[in-house]
């Protein structure tokens, strides 16, 4: 791919903090319930528009998401704020909107063998089973966000054809979803890569409703943001501290820090409406509660002058 | 704030930013540019490590290990590798061992191996010992020039002039570097116009290139880009290279920024070798791997091959009792599924 076409960079950039969910839900150590509800009201208090609270998955499956009820209870809901919840059957709608969620996520996948390790049925099986989730949304007015996990490759499949990932995130839109985050899930994307990517999803997606939820885990996900602000998407996924490491990689990094991303927008003259010192704050507490060092570059750099 | 560095929010006032660069906002928002980048085909990749990045590593290195480390990067297809410095072992302990560094390792005809000489002492030596390249270094920050080589920017100059004039005189080629060319740990921002002057005197004087460094990497593409705005104004893009610091995490976007502006050759070291000795902990030059996984991704050649520089990062660190700082090394690690998985990407 030899060419790039360069447009505006957007005015504003929507940060879609994840680290409360998919950043600790990849964590090995359990993190209190109150030091969780912590954690999210420090993010509200930065300045971060939507905070991804939980997830209402069975805690069979996932032990670190058991207390999402007394989660949603117990945050200090900021006005303005959006605190999306995973839901990912109608099991788990119903017990998000009872504990008070006004904002769900579905995840669907591009890759039918990672769709069948991962929540074992096909990618058509699950999206029937999203189907059941956003007309019970529409009815009780809850927002639903789609997510489509392997779209720039899959630890399965190898090589994702981005016409595939057009597919399924057309039929997430059009279930209702109000907007797609395209996940690289393993991090292996590059600029060009993306770049055929975000082409190929626009055409069926208006670019408004696409956002991009990049990993780190090759060091890619900046020039990978970079890129798909240049194509004029304007809301990014981002974990505080780089919370979550990649499941597939011992050691290896998974989400990209907030604070980094923060930090190329701000320095690009995009605002965000985030405080980066307040966010880096929120980010040295869940450090210190989870006894590890950040992943966060700009967290890390502490000028001795 | 913490221990959020004052330099660095100075640098990230986009309001000051704006009052003394109007045109920027428009740049980046209001004008609708619709130029067509075209990347280059082929990137030229300057490996640092073991000058640059040993220089700035706490552990010393055995002489041996530098040897097979720099015959290591030798068999990568790496085009320059940046083998040692002629500084006085005074200062640079770490660099006390460069003739016998120039003299032992297996040079392949296919490979460059320059050296830095900050003065005409040392560019003598390092000629006396076979070197066929050198490196001056100046500084785009007055107080850095200082604090660094105890000079202004205008001594410095003085003093590579005679180095660049003997090297012409003995066809030696020269490569100019200019530090802080997005930021200073002492002045904050640094104009870029300032960056330009400096660049152009290097590139006047005879240097074939020079590499713009974000030695604090503070940069972040918005500021790239307005340096290189700025700096291809008097030198020719062909004649420039960036060397980026991955301190703020942002190399990789801005070494992005500079291709998409038609830079074609990027200074990196392998494993990441190289903290930042302004910021305690901090990563300092971006990972040679982490480069190339991204310029292979785009498509762009580079003549290298990513696994055997991964090895050489590996022995390295092995050597240096250190966790590599590249992200595609630590991916590929040996208990990962990713070194298994169908490679997307090499």
């Amino acid at each position: 791919l030899a060419t790039c076409t360069w447009k505006a960079l957007p005015q504003r950039v929507k940060i879609v903090e994840v680290g409360p969910r998919d950043g600790l839900q990849n964590e090995k150590t359990l993190v209190p319930t109150e030091v969780k509800i912590h954690l999210i009201d420090m993010l509200s208090e930065a300045g971060l528009p939507v905070i991804e609270a939980t997830s209402f998955v069975s805690p069979e499956w996932v032990p670190q998401m058991a207390d999402q009820v007394e989660v949603m209870k117990g945050i200090n809901r900021r006005p303005g704020v959006s605190y999306p919840v995973l839901t990912p059957n109608l099991k788990g709608f119903q017990a998000a909107v009872k504990a008070g969620a006004a904002e769900v996520a579905i995840f669907g996948a591009a890759s039918e063998l990672f769709s069948k390790k991962n929540i074992n049925c096909s990618v058509d099986e699950s999206l029937q089973r999203f189907e059941e989730v956003t007309k019970a949304a529409k009815e009780a007015g809850v927002r639903v966000r789609g997510y489509v996990s392997c779209v720039l490759g899959c630890p399965y499949e190898g090589q994702v054809s981005p016409d595939k990932v057009a597919q399924v995130a057309k039929r997430l839109y059009s279930m209702g979803c109000y907007e797609i985050s395209l996940g690289d899930t393993i991090g292996v994307g590059t600029p060009g890569g993306m770049a055929e990517l975000l082409e190929a999803v626009s055409r069926e997606v208006p670019v408004d409703a696409l956002a991009v939820h990049c990993h780190d885990t090759y060091g890619q996900a900046l020039a990978n943001i970079l890129i798909a602000l240049q194509m004029g998407i304007s809301v990014v996924d981002s974990s505080v501290a780089g919370l979550g490491g990649c499941p597939y990689a011992q050691g290896a990094s998974g989400n990209v820090a907030t604070e980094d991303v923060v930090y190329m927008l701000h320095g690009l003259g995009i605002q965000t409406g985030v405080d980066l010192p307040k966010l880096m704050d929120a980010g040295a507490f869940i450090c210190r509660s989870l006894n590890r060092k950040t992943s966060s570059k700009v967290a890390q750099a502490t000028c001795k002058l | 704030m913490g221990n959020f560095p004052t330099t660095v929010k100075h640098c990230l006032s986009y309001e000051e930013l704006i009052q003394d660069y109007p045109w920027l906002a428009r740049w980046l928002q209001e004008e609708k540019l619709a130029l067509t980048h075209e990347y280059p085909e082929y990137v030229k990749i300057v490996e640092v490590g073991p000058r640059d990045g040993l220089q700035n590593e706490k552990e010393m290195v055995p002489t041996g290990v530098k040897i097979q480390l720099i015959d290591m990067l030798s068999e990568t297809g790496l085009p320059v590798i940046e083998a040692t410095s002629f500084v006085s072992s005074k200062w640079v302990p770490q660099m006390a061992d460069h003739t016998e560094v120039l003299q032992a390792i297996h040079r392949s005809s296919h490979v460059r191996y320059p050296v830095l000489t900050p003065n005409m002492h040392g560019f003598q030596d390092a000629v006396a010992a076979g070197a066929t390249e050198v490196a001056v270094f100046g500084s785009a920050s007055e107080t850095f020039s200082r604090k660094n080589i105890n000079c202004s920017i205008d001594e410095s100059i003085l003093r590579f002039e005679e180095v660049i004039c003997t090297a012409k005189q003995r066809q030696i080629p020269v490569r100019g570097y200019v530090s802080c060319a997005l930021g200073c740990p002492y002045e904050g921002p640094i104009e870029s116009t300032k960056v330009a002057e400096v660049v152009k005197r290097l590139y006047e004087l005879g240097c074939y290139e020079v590499s713009l460094g974000d030695t604090i990497g503070v940069g972040t593409p918005g500021s790239m880009a307005k340096m290189l705005h700025s700096v291809k104004k008097e030198v020719p893009s062909s004649a420039l290279a960036v060397h980026c610091h991955d301190t703020y995490g942002q190399a990789l976007a801005n070494i992005l920024t500079a291709l998409q502006m038609g830079i074609c050759t990027v200074d990196s070291s392998v494993a990441g070798l190289g903290g930042c000795p302004y910021a305690q902990g901090a990563s300092g030059n971006v990972s040679t791997e982490d480069v190339l996984y991204m310029l292979h991704g785009m498509g762009i050649k580079t003549g290298v091959d990513l696994s055997k520089v991964i090895e050489a990062g590996d022995f390295i660190c092995k050597a240096l009792n250190r966790k590599t700082n590249s992200k595609v090394a630590q991916a590929r690690g040996d208990n990962s599924m990713h070194c298994r998985m169908k490679k997307i990407n090499t």
